[in-house]
């Protein structure tokens, strides 16, 4: 589903990544984990097309297509979602309208029937039990006077409603309490499908306890340096970052 | 909706004259259109008269035009805004023009192609957009009809909505007791003009106790035809009644008048209420800045009695120039004057807006909510006065000005002035000034949603609690023409 080669990307002429690769299948869920600077949120940045980054070199490849040819509402309508680590408030803009309008965006993509308030709602109300979301959520605008936890849970929503085939959660886990991570990982528990993927970015191995991920990455300026299984997570957990740093 | 002011084959010609006038040198800035049949060039005693005559007025009329003529010259053109524009050539300009209806387009297959690409964004059903067009076929037979059937049912109630130039006729007494009673002929520049040379509008009177049923609209006007340059409209709400007046279209409006001075004058008195909502969509010029509509519009609504209500709603997205203030004398006791305004401006569009707020009459109270939105090189000012007079005991008013900026070469600027000659007032003023974020369009862009669509709904938010005040169907309207108004303006 998503192949990356060899990717090479600066910042102001500063590389971040310094030949990534990457093969993430359907049916999978890859953690990427690293210390602070390593290039993750660089990494669930330049796959989701936000500006300001410039690719130096390599490629990235999604469900055949040159992945970073295609502008950014493109990739969302062709199935790819990223998972906000500061979703961002869109003040006045109604959070259930916000919502319609992007799934619709998507089912237009698609060559499918737009979705009609009526039908919208149902679906919205059977996902909001997932993050187990209060109603009032829906008709406040997007993220505005949301907790930071209210926030992440509307990105999960926001996921569920969207049913990507490829999401980037990034750093999902910051600033949650326990309950709301459970929350959380929870609803990508229940969205994980064998069509579809997950690129789990996090810092600490905690959100692994919740979602158990089939391989797990270690990022280190700009590459991974360490690929193994979810007992390589729990490996990092009990000896830090700096045993696999030493020996890179 | 509306329908007046359109004719696309002048509308063509117009684009083509803009092109020549592009591919020149921009001498004048005025463009005239020569299909019409017009009285001569210029302004004097005269032409007053001749206009009256045209339309058969009393003498008081004649005589009030011209009073206001010999006081226009000797006014000087107001220079104390924000904007800037070439002298207007008045002695050049053609005060009454009738157009000429034989070369109105006979389907929608003669209409510019473009126009009809902003109607189908704008969701103009179909049904309207021959009328908006000019198409002179059975589609404004129908709109007759449907405007004759709304005007017996008006009457019904003793309401009189009909134009200003029937009401001169036909309730003069009406006309001598109001017209210049809010915004007298010797009030400022534009309206002085306006006064001497005013060509139509509408007038509508509620009688005591009538609350109007109906949305009331130009649009169902019976006789629409163009209002021209210089347009005057009168409402007076009788004791305890109540009326909603929408003016202007969402759909692009083309004149081939470039100089707009329209007077509104709104009397509500004791217990009546008033709400007026308009949507000024006039064309704005090409996106180089030539052409345009520079709109100088005197708006103000008298609360004379107690407990009285006037609330101005304006969503301005047109014109080149915008110079407008809609006001409210606020002299019955308990009176209220609202203001909610949404002002856009794009390319090289100009806008100084903002409101008045009078406070004569004991615990009166206004609201002031105006939000600017300027895009492209183009400059946006709010310029407003609180005035709190000595017998204005417990006045209240809140101000909000909000200013949205897009991109990083145009301006906006905020007038706020406050006249405070009451100490029991209560006066707050609040402004916030922001920028549409990359991440924000980013974010909308992640969810599927394309950056045009996104800086309209960005925007869109932000005007919400303006376009909460416009009655639903103009509101989705406004919302739909904040994009359409928007495009081009990210990359």
């Amino acid at each position: 589903m998503l192949s990356i080669k060899d990717l090479q990307v600066s910042v102001e002429g500063k590389t971040i990544l310094n030949g990534l690769n990457l093969e993430v299948k359907a049916g999978e869920i890859h953690a990427i984990m690293g210390p602070n600077g390593s290039g993750k949120s660089t990494l669930a940045h330049v796959l989701s097309g936000k500006d300001g980054y410039d690719v130096d070199g390599g490629s990235a490849t999604y469900k055949g297509m040159d992945l970073l040819d295609l502008a950014p509402e493109v990739r969302a309508r062709e199935g790819m979602f990223l998972a906000f680590q500061y979703p961002i408030e869109i003040p006045g803009v109604n959070n259930t309208s916000f919502l319609k309008k992007a799934l619709n965006e998507i089912r237009k993509h698609r060559g499918e029937d737009e979705l009609d308030a009526i039908d919208f709602l149902a679906l919205i109300k059977k996902q909001m039990e997932l993050v187990e979301m209060k109603e009032d959520l829906l008709k406040r605008p997007v993220n505005q006077g949301f907790s930071g936890g209210e926030k992440k849970r509307n990105e999960i929503l926001q996921m569920a409603v969207l049913n990507p085939e490829l999401a980037i959660l990034d750093e999902t886990d910051s600033g949650l309490d326990i309950d709301a991570l459970r929350i959380v990982a929870g609803g990508v528990n229940k969205l994980r499908s064998k069509d579809n993927a997950f690129v789990v970015i996090t810092h600490y191995q905690r959100l692994l306890d919740y979602i158990i991920p089939d391989h797990v990455h270690v990022l280190s300026e700009g590459k991974i340096i360490k690929s193994g299984g979810k007992e390589l997570a729990f490996e990092l957990e009990e000896r830090g970052y700096d045993w696999l740093l030493e020996h890179a | 909706m509306k329908a007046e002011k359109e004719n696309p084959k002048q509308l063509t010609e117009e684009q083509e004259n803009l092109q020549k006038i592009a591919d020149k040198e921009y001498k004048y800035g005025f463009v005239t259109d020569i299909e019409m049949e017009e009285f001569p060039q210029g302004l004097n005693d005269d032409i007053i008269r001749m206009i009256s005559a045209k339309k058969d007025e009393p003498d008081f009329m004649t005589e009030w035009r011209l009073k206001a003529l010999h006081h226009w010259r000797k006014q000087k053109e107001p220079r104390w805004t924000k904007l800037k524009y070439p002298d207007v050539p008045f002695d050049d300009l053609y005060y009454y023009a009738a157009p000429k209806k034989k070369d109105a387009p006979k389907s929608l297959d003669e209409v510019d192609p473009e126009l009809l690409a902003t109607f189908e964004k704008l969701g103009v059903p179909l049904e309207e957009r021959e009328l908006l067009a000019g198409v002179a076929v059975d589609a404004v037979i129908d709109s007759v009809s449907v405007a004759t059937t709304f005007k017996d049912k008006l009457s019904e109630l003793g309401i009189i909505f009909c134009p200003i130039s029937e009401a001169i006729h036909d309730h003069p007494d009406l006309i001598k007791k109001y017209l210049g009673t809010v915004v007298p002929y010797t009030d400022n520049f534009y309206a002085t003009l306006n006064s001497a040379v005013f060509s139509d509008g509408s007038f509508v009177y509620i009688p005591p106790g009538v609350r109007c049923p109906m949305e009331l609209s130009s649009y169902f006007r019976i006789n629409a035809s163009k209002t021209g340059q210089f347009e005057r409209t009168l409402i007076i709400a009788d004791k305890g009644s109540y009326v909603s007046y929408l003016e202007g279209c969402t759909a692009p409006m083309r004149d081939e008048n470039q100089l707009h001075a329209a007077v509104v004058e709104l009397v509500a008195l004791e217990g009546a209420e008033i709400k007026y909502s308009t949507v000024q969509n006039w064309y704005a010029g090409s996106k180089e800045g030539l052409g345009g509509i520079y709109n100088f519009v005197t708006k103000r609504g008298l609360c004379a009695g107690k407990d009285s209500k006037i609330s101005w709603t304006q969503v301005e997205t047109g014109s080149a120039i915008t110079w407008k203030y809609p006001s409210c004398i606020l002299k019955g006791e308990n009176s209220v004057g609202e203001f909610y305004s949404v002002a856009l401006t794009n390319n090289y569009q100009q806008a100084d807006t903002g409101t008045k707020m009078i406070h004569l009459g004991k615990n009166s109270r206004s609201l002031i909510v105006s939000k600017g939105i300027s895009a492209g090189k183009s400059s946006n000012a709010y310029r407003g006065l609180v005035k709190v007079s000595k017998n204005a005991e417990n006045s209240r008013n809140f101000s909000q000005c909000d200013s949205l900026l897009i991109g990083d070469q145009c301006g906006a600027h905020t007038y706020p002035y406050m006249e405070i000659e009451n100490p029991s007032a209560h006066i707050e003023h609040e402004a916030t000034t922001s920028k549409v974020s990359e991440d924000q369009i980013f974010y909308l862009n992640q969810r599927g949603i394309s950056s045009e669509d996104a800086v309209g709904m960005i925007v869109s938010g932000y005007a919400k609690e303006v376009f909460q005040q416009l009655p639903m169907e103009f509101a989705v309207e406004a919302q739909a023409l904040m994009s359409v108004s928007l495009e081009g303006s990210v990359g």
